[in-house]
């Protein structure tokens, strides 16, 4: 029970924490800085959301910037400026173009509209399992840029919408990446997230547990296409620009390289990850453009991923939670969750179910 | 000829074969029963290198008077080379292949084309079926045909020591007989064999000696007749009240 | 009108040869260790630029070029199934998987780091540039080689797996590698053999694909590489046969697509290949010449 309490100051204190530290941040950072904090946040909601799809329930998805982009282009649409719309997209329903939102209502309907994407796609693709699925996902993800490209009355096609309204700041990030976490510990936590866990550990198992897989897998590919849209839209407009090469195999790649790294399941690995990776990269940038040395960074992702594979397989923090963040994991993870302890290799929990 | 001293093996995470010692005569006809998961297979699958086992040796001496050889590290692809074959549960021919691509690939490792071909008349002799089928893709035979095939299969490597996992696996009364009377053969033109059997009254009739595994460990052991009469192992094995 | 299908159809035939020969190589890999392969793609990619380097660096002929780069794709092949794969192998199916992206990410961005974004020209001596002409349809001396090449490499693979003794052993490893074990094969050599046809027969595809369209550039292996994977999985994943079908079905699948549609539709035209491959996924996923089997 000692976990409990301190769990229910340690969250609070934490997120006030972080808004001083928001607040801090921006009364004494400028621009350039700000921006690459912000983009860490939105990799961090990218991250720990595409972890419930692939971490928890083990969907292995590669489709996440799909999702990112219906977000985004929504949200974009939907705050463009009337004048910039009967300008840039003048084939836009007349309906369409008359609106003009703000942020929030724009971002839900974007995270809304990724969520009925990853309905209608996961309703035939989330039969398929294992390296299929991601394979799928990807073609998912080619399409979807393909229509983007084509659909040009509303998306300008390849050209992409520019000079959308500066709407993100680091409250907004800061805000949602609060949400997405706290929305992905509840579900990790609660029986939903008790039977995705039990899913990646063994299907039949989880069947034969009554547990309801199609839908227990649609609910997670959904969950996480919500945030993946809502942090579409807070990159769009903090980008100011979407096109469709933004959402590309490389930003899947990157996106998957931090759940792994993190370790599948670990809403903190997947935090802690996305910060290290936007960090490394948003270093390595500068030294790109001096050296004229284009493709290292990817290149120092690319290696470092596989030492992780070689070295440590199962991520930075297993699929648990590490202990200065929670000190009864039992608790937590439940009695399925404790199964998955047994798959990466820390001792056999399996017993304890059967 | 063989001799297993004190195996101890791990399947992934499980702990499989807690100190198994056993020990194979040459031209002897050894039987290994015991429950199902009491690590049969896993002793066999020690022996012919495709399971590792953490703690003990295996020794093997291809001829009464040649050198003893210890084969506990030794890869599966280099111990078929020496003569140990291994026939494994459940069949598991290739099915992609014909029947005489799979008899030809028992002999992978032989140069001997001469030898080879003899070899091929001899198992279908044994076999006759096979000989008549050999066009044929292997998956495409019956369980029974396919037994068969597995067993041509092992010999074509032409083994000292055939191990055998379950060759009456699903295969019905009469056709055991036959298998059962084929072993008898082959052990009598020079193979040694060590069998793992779930029809233990027939392995413990066919066998001079036998093993009684439980749980990863030998519990019993002696004469096939004298472990036919052991009350326990009847009780167990037998079906006896 | 006739005249044009008719151009279209040997359109696909050179598209889908190349197809064909990257999509054998995914379905070797595949059946022996059940990986999808994505960095496949990017030997196609080295393929080609090896082919650039050796047409610029001297006086050697084409047909030693096309050995020289079979070589160099097969030792890349061989190189990444040491360097990552095997350390891997008994990993679950999807680290493989994440594996080879993270190469495939790795051989684009070092083809980048090393040799610039920029798209280069290709050279193709003079002879492979002709133009011949049968009746509406023309067609250059490289196209024609590129058939033909595609042709005979893909005979002779056929007729190594299925008549040889390595070809045996390499049949025997797809299907079960422990039994395989058990005949005596070496299945490290069989698999790393896979590697190298396949990847070797990836980079003799990168070399038509820079004779075919004139520019290469470190990206140019992976769209490529992913529809010969769509390929493989029409043709059914694991067969060979199969992923030459595919190969084929899929050239000419897309340049009819193209050719034949109103030209409002060609810019769709990787969407039609990744629908296919997703239908293909959902309702034959063993595709049209492959094993039923488990999974
Ligand atoms: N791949 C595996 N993964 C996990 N455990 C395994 C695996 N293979 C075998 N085991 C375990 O090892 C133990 C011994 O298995 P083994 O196959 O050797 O038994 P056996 O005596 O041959 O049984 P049977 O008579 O049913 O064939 C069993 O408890 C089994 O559950
Ligand atoms: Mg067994």
């Amino acid at each position: 029970m000692m976990g409990w309490n301190r769990l229910r100051w340690f969250f609070p204190m934490l997120i006030l924490a972080g808004a001083i530290l928001v607040f801090v941040l921006r009364s004494t950072m400028n621009d350039y800085v700000l921006s690459i904090v912000c983009f860490t946040g939105i990799n961090i909601i990218l991250a720990v959301s595409l972890n419930v799809t692939n971490g928890f329930t083990g969907l292995f998805s590669l489709g996440h910037p799909a999702f990112m982009a219906v977000g985004g282009y929504v949200a974009a649409i939907l705050t463009f400026p009337v004048a910039r719309k009967a300008m840039l997209l003048p084939a836009l329903p007349a309906w369409l173009a008359a609106q003009q939102w703000s942020l929030l209502p724009a971002l839900i309907l974007g995270g809304l509209g990724a969520t009925f994407a990853a309905f209608r796609v996961g309703f035939s693709v989330l039969r398929l399992k294992g390296h299929y699925l991601a394979v799928a996902t990807l073609g998912f993800l080619i399409i979807l840029q393909v229509l983007i490209t084509n659909l040009e009355s509303y998306t300008r096609g390849p050209l992409g919408l520019n000079g959308l309204p500066m709407l993100t700041n680091l409250w907004w990030v800061y805000v949602w990446a609060v949400i997405t976490i706290y929305v992905c510990w509840k579900v990790k936590h609660s029986s939903l997230g008790r039977s995705m866990l039990a899913i990646r550990e063994n299907e039949i198992a989880a069947e034969c547990l009554g547990i309801p897989l199609a839908r227990t897998r649609i609910m997670s590919f959904a969950l996480g296409a919500f945030f993946a849209g809502v942090a579409g839209g807070l990159w769009a407009h903090l980008v100011t620009a979407i096109t469709p090469t933004t959402f590309s195999v490389i930003m899947a790649f990157n996106l998957v390289v931090m759940v792994v790294v993190g370790g599948s399941g670990s809403i903190t690995g997947a935090a802690f990850a996305a910060v290290m990776l936007t960090v490394v990269v948003e270093v390595l940038r500068p030294l790109e453009e001096s050296l004229e040395a284009y493709g290292i960074s990817e290149v120092i992702v690319a290696i470092g991923l596989l030492l992780i594979l070689l070295y440590r397989p199962q991520g930075l923090f297993g699929s648990q939670e590490p202990a200065f963040v929670v000190r009864q994991r039992q608790r937590v993870s439940g009695e399925v969750g404790r199964a998955s302890s047994y798959q990466n290799g820390k001792g056999g929990g399996i017993k304890s179910i059967f | 000829m063989l001799e297993v001293r004190d195996s101890h093996a791990y399947i992934g995470q499980t702990y499989v074969l807690k100190g198994v010692s056993l020990e194979v005569r040459h031209g002897e006809i050894v039987a290994l029963i015991g429950a199902n998961g009491a690590g049969k297979t896993t002793t066999l699958s020690t022996i012919s290198g495709l399971t590792r086992s953490r703690r003990g040796k295996i020794l093997f001496r291809t001829d009464p008077d040649g050198t003893q050889r210890d084969i506990t590290r030794a890869p599966a692809e280099e111990i078929v080379g020496m003569g140990i074959s291994h026939c494994p549960e459940g069949r598991q021919v290739f099915s992609d292949l014909s029947v005489w691509e799979n008899l030809l690939i028992g002999a992978y490792l032989r140069k001997d084309k001469q030898a080879i071909q003899s070899d091929l008349r001899w198992v279908c002799e044994l076999f006759p079926i096979l000989g008549d089928r050999r066009r044929q893709s292997a998956g495409s035979l019956s369980g029974g045909e396919q037994m068969m095939l597995a067993i041509g299969r092992a010999l074509m490597s032409r083994p000292r020591l055939l191990l055998l996992d379950e060759p009456s696996l699903g295969l019905a009364p009469i056709l055991v007989e036959v298998i059962f009377e084929m072993l008898e053969q082959i052990n009598a033109q020079g193979t040694t064999i060590l069998l793992v059997e779930q029809n233990a009254r027939m392995a413990l009739e066919l066998a001079q000696r036998a093993y009684v595994m439980e749980t990863g460990r030998v519990t019993l052991s002696g004469t096939g007749r004298e472990l036919a009469e052991n009350e326990e192992v009847r009780k167990a094995y037998l079906g006896a009240t | 009108m006739g005249g044009y299908i008719a151009q279209q159809l040997v359109n696909g035939l050179i598209l889908g040869s190349m197809y064909a020969l990257v999509a054998i190589g995914f379905t070797m890999i595949y059946g022996i260790i059940r990986l999808i392969n994505f960095a496949h793609g990017d030997i196609v990619m080295i393929g080609a630029f090896v082919t650039l380097g050796l047409v610029i660096s001297g006086k050697i002929p084409f047909p030693v070029i096309m050995i020289l780069v079979f070589i160099a794709g097969a030792l890349m092949g061989i190189l990444i199934e040491r360097a990552a794969f095997r350390p891997m192998r008994g990993a679950p199916q999807v680290t493989g998987f994440i594996t080879s992206l993270a190469i495939a990410i790795l051989l684009q961005n070092l083809g980048i780091l090393l040799l610039t974004a920029q798209p280069r020209n290709f050279f193709c001596p003079d002879y492979l540039q002709t133009i011949f002409n049968f009746g509406p349809v023309s067609l250059r001396a490289i196209d024609f080689s590129i058939v033909v090449i595609a042709v005979v490499l893909m005979v002779f693979l056929v007729l190594l797996v299925r008549f040889t003794r390595l070809g045996m052993a390499m049949r025997a490893t797809a299907e079960n590698l422990n039994v395989a074990r058990l005949m005596g094969i070496n299945i490290n050599r069989t698999i790393m053999l896979a590697f190298a046809i396949g990847s070797g027969l990836a980079g003799v595809a990168g070399m038509m694909w820079g004779g075919k369209y004139g520019q290469i550039d470190p990206l140019l292996g992976f769209v490529p590489g992913l529809k010969a994977f769509v390929a493989a999985v029409i043709g059914g994943i694991g067969s060979i046969p199969g992923a030459m079908l595919g190969g084929y079905l899929l050239g000419f699948g897309e340049v009819l697509f193209v050719g034949l549609l109103p030209p409002i539709y060609s810019s769709y035209r990787d969407a039609f290949v990744f629908t296919t491959l997703i239908l293909i996924l959902l309702v034959l996923p063993t595709g049209l010449l492959g094993r039923k089997t488990e999974e």
